[in-house]
């Protein structure tokens, strides 16, 4: 242990002072906490980006008929809303996190790379830089949907298409690298006696997340790099005219693409199997069942992928397979929700934000994955695919999923990174005003969706107006409500109640075992975890101060 | 925790699985070929057939004839007769006419789809002008023959198929003068 850290302590020479001054500090900082923290403003800029275009499509379908946009730059909004909100806010939220927490988590002083988290981060600007200039070049940004299915990405894509290509290759780099990272961290740097088993759920799930991304991405890559040949090098992956397919597009946009949804979950999952034991002041229900579920779900993300392409006309025994494999998914997913349901039973609950979004989360979550077993069943799906149904469905899954996942952990750790309590009364009204505005946002759709709303189309039939304009009116409420966000995060970075080092009297692990704000430098001594006692488990175990 | 990997060895490693993931993707593409001939997904359909087989009297299959352009193409294209009952393990041609009505010269490729999917591994092309690209001079008019034969193990329940043909102009990636050279050499499309 101690020689992976003499050997690799290469920022070495500034362990022993505070940050540099100015703007050199942010651009060439190699401390996790400097990158997470901007990986989570990053985050917050790509999200309330890619929620401006989300205003516009409400905005657009708030009545039937042609209203605001022309469908040409409807078409933008949608695939650009959907990039960002994956790649540049839901993505970069979870790995800020990962930097900021897993070394305090584990007991490590840094990342096991920190020059190369350093790249990572700065690519991001790069690569989202160069996405959103397209949508200013001649012929307008992607227009084509995020899955960017050829040959609409291809043979009718706009001459923008090259440069959607390369941000997308400088973004993989960009996750592929942070993954190894993650990896490296947290089989390299655990501090003695932290075995796997004691890890916090935060720190188990990041890791299956990573290996997801590590295998993944590259695909994800290579798609676009396909895409790059059809379009420049005259090859025929995804041309028919020259003997290839664009059903074969889907197929492997789709082995990236499942995983993908996990990649955005799994996170998640880990900050709320933290969040909740600390709510409800008892630990947590099935640490161990929780760890091999995890696994399972990412196992089985791997043979699902064609639940996506259940109309393209496959075979009917791979329908079969890809149905009963994506209902298998529900089986470990429900004893997730079991076990968060049963760590509160009988708990003593308090509902501070972060569990507000903790419990909305599990309630929630759920209902997306009742909506994703109705998609699962392949017959049905013929008739949602492509409809509003799907969209309520993967908006259950992300807003109240990922989203709320990454709101209740910025609230259960600002006081740590901050050293403020935030305050209590509005992050309450944030909570709130989400709730609702998202419930009225997306609850609507299912309905629409299975009367037979088409998916991606600026206008409706006038009989789905009356929900739409339902559906526009949450959207609204929900977009505004982040900007209050905003507010409670500068407030608490500027002032408030000073936050002890633990601030909350439930919550268990080694990051509480630092004080508020967490020094620039911590745990430069690697904390002794050996004592710490199994039915710690899991909990990251806790250090008499 | 004695046995971790040094951190170098472990970056390597995961830096390999990377590598071998991007390999991966492109190695779907034959593995999906490999399986869309297998299986007949998507109604494909393998290269030339070799092999001969003797009728099956007792049965009769309706082969259906389909023919139609991709977006921006604007030959005449269609089957001389619109279908054929086969009995299966026997070798029947029908040709198909093809116009070029532009005054320039064109080059076109036709791709083949079999429906029901899964009779697709059972439906094999001897001959066809699918094989190969087609050059028409404005004005020209060709006839283009495809001999085929039904498997005789075709599944029971199909009775009728469709072979239908797409065809698409790629004068852009093949101009028509390259092509007539290029055309002899041309072997791997079906
Ligand atoms: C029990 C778990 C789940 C099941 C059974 C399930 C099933 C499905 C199915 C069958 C579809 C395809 C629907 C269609 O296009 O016709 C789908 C779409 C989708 N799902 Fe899920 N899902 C589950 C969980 C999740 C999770 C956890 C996420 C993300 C966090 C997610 C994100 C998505 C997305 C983004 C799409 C739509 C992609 C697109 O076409 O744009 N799903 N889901
Ligand atoms: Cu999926």
């Amino acid at each position: 242990m101690s020689a992976v850290i003499d050997d690799h302590g290469h920022a070495g020479h500034d362990h022993h002072h505070g940050p540099a001054k100015g703007l050199s500090r942010w651009l060439l900082t190699t401390n996790h906490k400097d990158i997470g923290s901007m990986y989570l403003w990053f985050s917050f800029a790509a999200f309330l980006l890619g929620g401006s275009m989300a205003m516009v499509i409400r905005a657009e379908l708030f009545q039937p008929g042609l209203q605001i946009v022309q469908p040409e730059f409807f078409n933008q909004m949608t695939t650009m809303h959907g990039l960002i909100m994956v790649f540049g806010a839901v993505m970069p939220a979870f790995v800020g996190l990962a930097n900021w927490m897993i070394p305090l988590m584990i007991g490590a002083p840094d990342m096991a790379l920190p020059r190369v988290n350093n790249f990572s981060f700065w690519l991001l600007p790069a690569a989202f830089g160069l996405l959103v200039s397209t949508l200013f070049m001649e012929g307008g940004g992607p227009n084509f949907g995020w899955t960017f299915y050829a040959p609409l990405s291809t043979t009718y894509a706009p001459e923008s298409v090259t440069f959607f290509i390369f941000a997308i290759h400088l973004m993989g780099i960009s996750s592929i690298m942070g993954a190894i990272n993650v990896i490296a961290t947290i089989l390299n740097l655990r501090a003695p006696g932290m075995t796997l088993m004691k890890m916090p759920l935060f720190v188990w799930t990041w890791l299956i997340t990573a290996f997801l991304l590590i295998a993944v991405m590259p695909v994800l890559a290579g798609v676009v790099t396909m895409m790059l040949m059809d379009i420049h090098f005259g090859t025929s992956f995804f041309s028919a005219a020259g003997g290839g397919d664009p059903v074969l597009f889907q197929h492997v946009f789709w082995f990236f693409g499942h995983p993908e949804v996990y990649i955005m979950i799994l996170p998640a999952f880990g900050a709320v199997s933290s969040i909740i034991p600390a709510f409800s002041r008892k630990p947590l229900f099935g640490y161990t069942s929780m760890v091999y579920a995890t696994g399972a779900i990412a196992f089985l993300s791997f043979i699902v992928w064609s639940h996506h392409m259940f109309t393209v006309g496959i075979p009917l025994v791979g329908e079969l397979f890809f149905m009963y494999a994506t209902m298998l998914i529900a089986v470990p997913t429900g004893v997730k929700v079991f076990n968060w349901v049963s760590t509160m039973w009988r708990g003593s609950l308090s509902f501070e934000a972060p569990m507000l979004f903790a419990v909305a989360f599990v309630i929630l979550f759920t209902i997306g994955g009742f909506s994703g077993l109705m998609l699962a069943i392949a017959p049905a799906d013929f008739q949602y695919h492509d409809t509003y149904f799907v969209v309520a469905h993967f908006h259950y899954v992300l807003v109240p999923g990922a989203i709320f996942g990454i709101f209740a952990s910025a609230y259960y750790w600002l006081p740590k990174w901050t050293g403020h309590m935030y305050d209590e009364t509005l992050a309450k009204l944030h909570f709130w005003m989400s709730f609702v505005g998202m419930n009225l946002a997306f609850f609507p759709m299912h309905f629409v969706g299975l009367a037979g709303m088409p998916r991606r189309i600026p206008d409706y039939n006038m009989m789905f107006a009356n929900f739409n304009m339902v559906s526009s009116v949450g959207a609204f409420m929900f977009g505004a409500t982040q900007l209050l966000f905003l507010f409670i995060v500068i407030k608490c970075i500027r002032g408030g109640p000073a936050a002890p080092a633990k601030p909350w009297d439930g919550a268990e692990g080694l990051e509480w075992s630092v004080p508020s704000p967490a020094p620039y430098h911590t745990f430069q001594t690697p904390p002794d975890m050996s004592e710490v006692h199994e039915h710690r488990k899991g909990t990251g175990g806790e250090l008499t101060p | 925790m004695s046995t971790e990997l040094p951190l170098r060895r472990l970056v390597l490693r995961l830096t390999l699985v990377v590598v071998a993931m991007f390999g991966f993707g492109f190695a779907l593409v034959p593995i999906y070929d490999v399986m869309c001939q297998a299986f007949g997904i998507n109604g494909k359909t393998a290269g030339a057939y070799t092999g001969a087989q003797t009728a099956d009297a007792a049965r009769e299959v309706r082969v259906q004839f389909l023919a139609t352009n991709a977006a921006g193409m604007d030959w005449e294209f269609g089957p001389q007769a619109d279908q054929l009952s086969v009995h299966p393990g026997a070798s029947t041609e029908i040709r198909f006419v093809a116009y070029n009505p532009t005054d320039k010269p064109m080059t076109a490729q036709a791709i083949p789809s079999v429906s029901p999917a899964k009779a697709a591994a059972y439906f094999h092309k001897t001959e066809c002008f699918c094989f190969t690209q087609q050059v028409l001079q404005p004005g020209e008019r060709i006839e283009m023959p495809v001999r085929f034969i039904v498997d005789r193990d075709l599944p029971a329940d199909v009775r009728h198929l469709t072979l239908a043909y797409t065809l698409f102009d790629i004068t852009p990636r093949q101009p028509p003068v390259a092509t007539l050279s290029a055309t002899a050499a041309k072997e791997s499309l079906q």
